[in-house]
């Protein structure tokens, strides 16, 4: 059966070229990056050259490049690494769990937080962060670009009030990195996480800047790798895999495949909305990142959908990854202000530049069959269509 | 029926029953579905007094999840969980715990027959693209060409007998579920399961409400009540006797059932027990062993199954529990929505919140819950 990957946003495929750039390291190029012997040489050599490449897509120095096992761990170093007890911390309703649940836990140990909630196009208003500032917060800590919805914050706003208050300011950027170009200075952010699988890097892999000057507290304890911000050996291929998807990424830009990438989201989009009844692109009228399309079927759970596209050989998801099988419906969905029945009625199809325009065709074929079907059987469907006649 | 080129979905507890059911039809050559129905999580209120940390080989616990996906990944099938809880909780644990509350003892297997397994779980296989639904319930159904009526019989197995707890089944949803277990013996079952490479066929069955771990149900109405920032409502009062007599005193309605043994009468010093739970009045009325029989019942919420309606008084075998031998009695209708059950003999501990069931032999009429 043939089988189209729209659930990118979940994890991407491995660019075939990350992997040829991998392979030497896992066999013949092995060595420890702390080692004097040439096999260390090799190593070290291959992971500043990574650090590099991530250096440039950032636009920072390399010395400013943490690596880590991934997204969960960056936000995790990041907000342990600097707020004490006392210290208040601003974040956002529609934060990944990675931010969210380790600020649960900053609460427990005596911080205070601040959720801002977000406007209908899921949008945090800067003024809000502005008027959240108190004396003691040390920490204002927003996603760039959400995981469900796409859309992107004005992080270079909500960074000009950061520097304006002296409060140190961390964006999770796992995904928007690879998929709108970032620029660490004119985001004036301290702290930005990202992901090598997010961006057809490998799993387990992972980045966070870290400002220079930012005096971060390591959460493991060990050697003095990575300037003693976090110990234990570099996982010498994932970072060379994350260097060079970092590479490819930034090349993305100009090469007209994030162009291209948009152009077939977009076609998703018109094509479900011309077809379908009942269907509304969530964060229509916000900036997005240029992957990814959250569309509430009304009258539909999305947990049937995906098993019903997943059967016929589109992968999709209701959401975050972490968020399947989940009693509540989505709290960024919700936090937008959608119902509990939409929010679970929405289903997210994320693209990878893998995706061809074929793909697209066979998923925007498959859609309206798969909706039909499912609503001919959805008592609810039946009622609201009754009702409206 | 030739359903060879059906798409079937299978209900997959983890437990050997669905297992075997997934298994066989696999082995028919039908084109297979797994799906499991996520009820209730099971650690949800592990962190209440006394209630079990680890719950182990029910329903909805991950090992049981764990369970009926090696099974599907052992068969080559796709499987998927579907989640059901806030269904389950708003139709099957909170009907559950206010029949509790106010007297009655329910039976939460048949709600969760009516409103999950059979009705939502139905229209998710449907909707993905299945004809029909195979469950691991010991029961037969078919086709009665004579009176166009899909038909719910007992299973050979009568130490499973299932149907108890299906007899709310639509004639709908009876022609799209498939009872593959129906001809089978339980340890016909173990065998296949065994034969089929199901490293899960020594599995012990599962004996209680899925939800209720332990199968302490007052355990489970304080930690839930709890959970909701409830109490249980204060029902303690009097014991009476049918004459009314106050003997003694309790401390809540909900710690009773009928039939329960309360202690011994202070006068006869033999055995004494519940006869009735009034709920108005808070009050549990004891008697002796004799004053527990009764003649008749009323049932109300009726669903008929071989029958299309009961036109005239009809003579039938009732079981009022999952666990009585049916019973001889004559069913007649009283009101639209009511019957009236007159037993040839009378019947002990008659329950209100349980089912009456009345049976033709093997075929299951239909039935109705007790007043």
């Amino acid at each position: 059966m043939r089988r189209v990957y729209l659930d990118n946003n979940a994890t991407s495929p491995l660019l075939p070229e990350v992997f040829e750039a991998m392979r030497p390291y896992f066999l013949e190029k092995f060595g420890n990056a702390s080692s004097i012997h040439q096999q260390g040489q090799q190593a070290r050599a291959a992971v500043e050259n990574a650090r590099e490449h991530l250096a440039e897509l950032l636009n920072c120095r390399a010395a400013e490049i943490v690596f880590t096992s991934g997204g969960t761990e960056g936000d995790n170093l990041a907000l342990f690494g600097l707020v004490s007890p006392g210290d208040h911390v601003i974040t956002s309703a529609i934060e990944h769990h990675a931010v969210l649940n380790a600020c649960k836990r900053l609460e427990s140990l005596g911080c205070d937080v601040t959720y801002l909630p977000v406007d209908g196009r899921a949008l945090i208003d800067p003024h809000d962060v502005k008027r959240a500032l108190r004396s003691n917060t040390k920490l204002i800590s927003i996603i760039f670009g959400n995981n469900e919805t796409g859309v992107l914050q004005d992080v270079g706003e909500i960074g000009k009030i950061a520097a304006e208050a002296d409060v140190y300011f961390h964006t999770d950027a796992v995904q928007a990195a690879g998929k709108v170009p970032i620029d660490v200075k004119k985001i004036a952010c301290d702290l930005l996480t990202l992901t090598a699988h997010k961006m057809h890097g490998p799993i387990g892999a992972g980045a966070l800047f870290v400002r220079k000057g930012t005096l971060l507290q390591p959460m493991m304890y060990g050697g003095r790798h990575e300037r003693s911000r976090r110990a234990g050996t570099e996982n010498l291929p994932g970072i060379v895999g994350l260097g060079k998807a970092a590479e490819i990424a930034r090349n993305g830009f100009s090469d007209g495949s994030v162009d291209r990438m948009a152009s077939l989201r977009n076609q998703v989009e018109k094509t479900v909305v011309e077809t379908l009844d009942k269907v509304r692109v969530n964060s229509v009228g916000a900036p997005r990142v240029p992957n990814t399309t959250n569309i509430v079927f009304d009258c539909l759970e999305g947990e049937a959908m995906v098993i019903a596209l997943d059967l016929k050989g589109l992968s999709v998801s209701t959401g975050a990854a972490c968020s399947s099988g989940a009693i509540e419906p989505s709290h960024v969905l919700t936090a937008m202000g959608l119902s509990p029945d939409r929010a679970r009625a929405s289903i997210r199809f994320s693209l990878g530049k893998q995706n061809t325009a074929d793909d697209i065709g066979f998923a925007l074929q498959l859609i309206p069959e798969v909706v039909t079907r499912l609503r001919e059987l959805s008592p609810v469907y039946k009622r609201a269509v009754s009702s409206r006649a | 029926m030739d359903t060879k080129d059906q798409t079937v979905a299978v209900a997959m507890s983890g437990g050997v029953d669905s297992s075997t059911v997934a298994a066989m039809l696999c082995a028919r050559g039908h084109n297979v579905i797994g799906l499991t129905l996520q009820l209730w999580n099971q650690r949800r209120l592990a962190r209440h007094d006394g209630v079990p940390e680890a719950v182990q080989g029910r329903c909805c616990s991950l090992d049981d999840v764990y369970d009926a996906r090696y099974v599907a990944e052992k068969l080559g099938i796709p499987y998927y969980v579907v989640n059901q809880e806030s269904r389950f909780e708003h139709d099957v644990v909170q009907p559950f715990v206010e029949e509790y509350l106010s007297g009655r003892t329910p039976i939460p297997c048949s709600l969760c027959n009516n409103h999950l397994k059979f009705d939502q779980l139905l229209i998710t296989a449907r909707q993905i693209g299945a004809d029909l639904l195979a469950t691991g319930h010991y029961a037969r159904n078919e086709y009665d060409g004579h009176s166009g009526r899909w038909i719910l019989k007992r299973p050979a197995d009568l130490s499973k007998d299932q149907t108890y707890f299906l007899f709310g089944l639509t004639q709908e949803q009876l022609s799209r579920t498939l009872f593959p277990l129906g001809e089978m013996r339980k340890p016909e079952v173990r065998e296949e399961a065994r034969r089929t490479g199901l490293r899960l066929f020594e599995k012990p069955d599962s004996q209680e409400i899925c939800f209720i771990p332990g199968g302490d149900y007052k355990l489970f109405l304080d930690a839930y009540l709890d959970e909701q920032g409830e109490a249980i409502p204060d029902t303690a009062g009097e014991l009476v006797t049918t004459s009314g007599e106050v003997v003694g005193t309790h401390d809540g309605i909900h710690n009773f059932t009928v039939g329960q043994r309360k202690g011994s009468g202070i006068a006869t010093g033999s055995p004494l027990y519940v006869l009735e739970i009034r709920g108005d009045k808070r009050q549990v009325v004891v008697g002796g062993a004799d004053e527990l029989l009764s003649p008749r019942l009323r049932a109300r919420r009726l669903n008929w199954i071989a029958i299309d309606d009961l036109r005239e008084p009809l003579r039938v075998s009732v079981k009022i529990r999952h666990r009585h031998e049916a019973a001889p009695a004559l069913v007649e209708k009283v009101s639209d929505d009511e019957v009236l059950v007159t037993f040839d003999t009378p019947q002990r501990a008659v329950t209100p919140g349980q089912a009456a069931v009345f049976f033709d032999g093997d075929v299951v009429l239909g039935g109705g819950w007790i007043l």
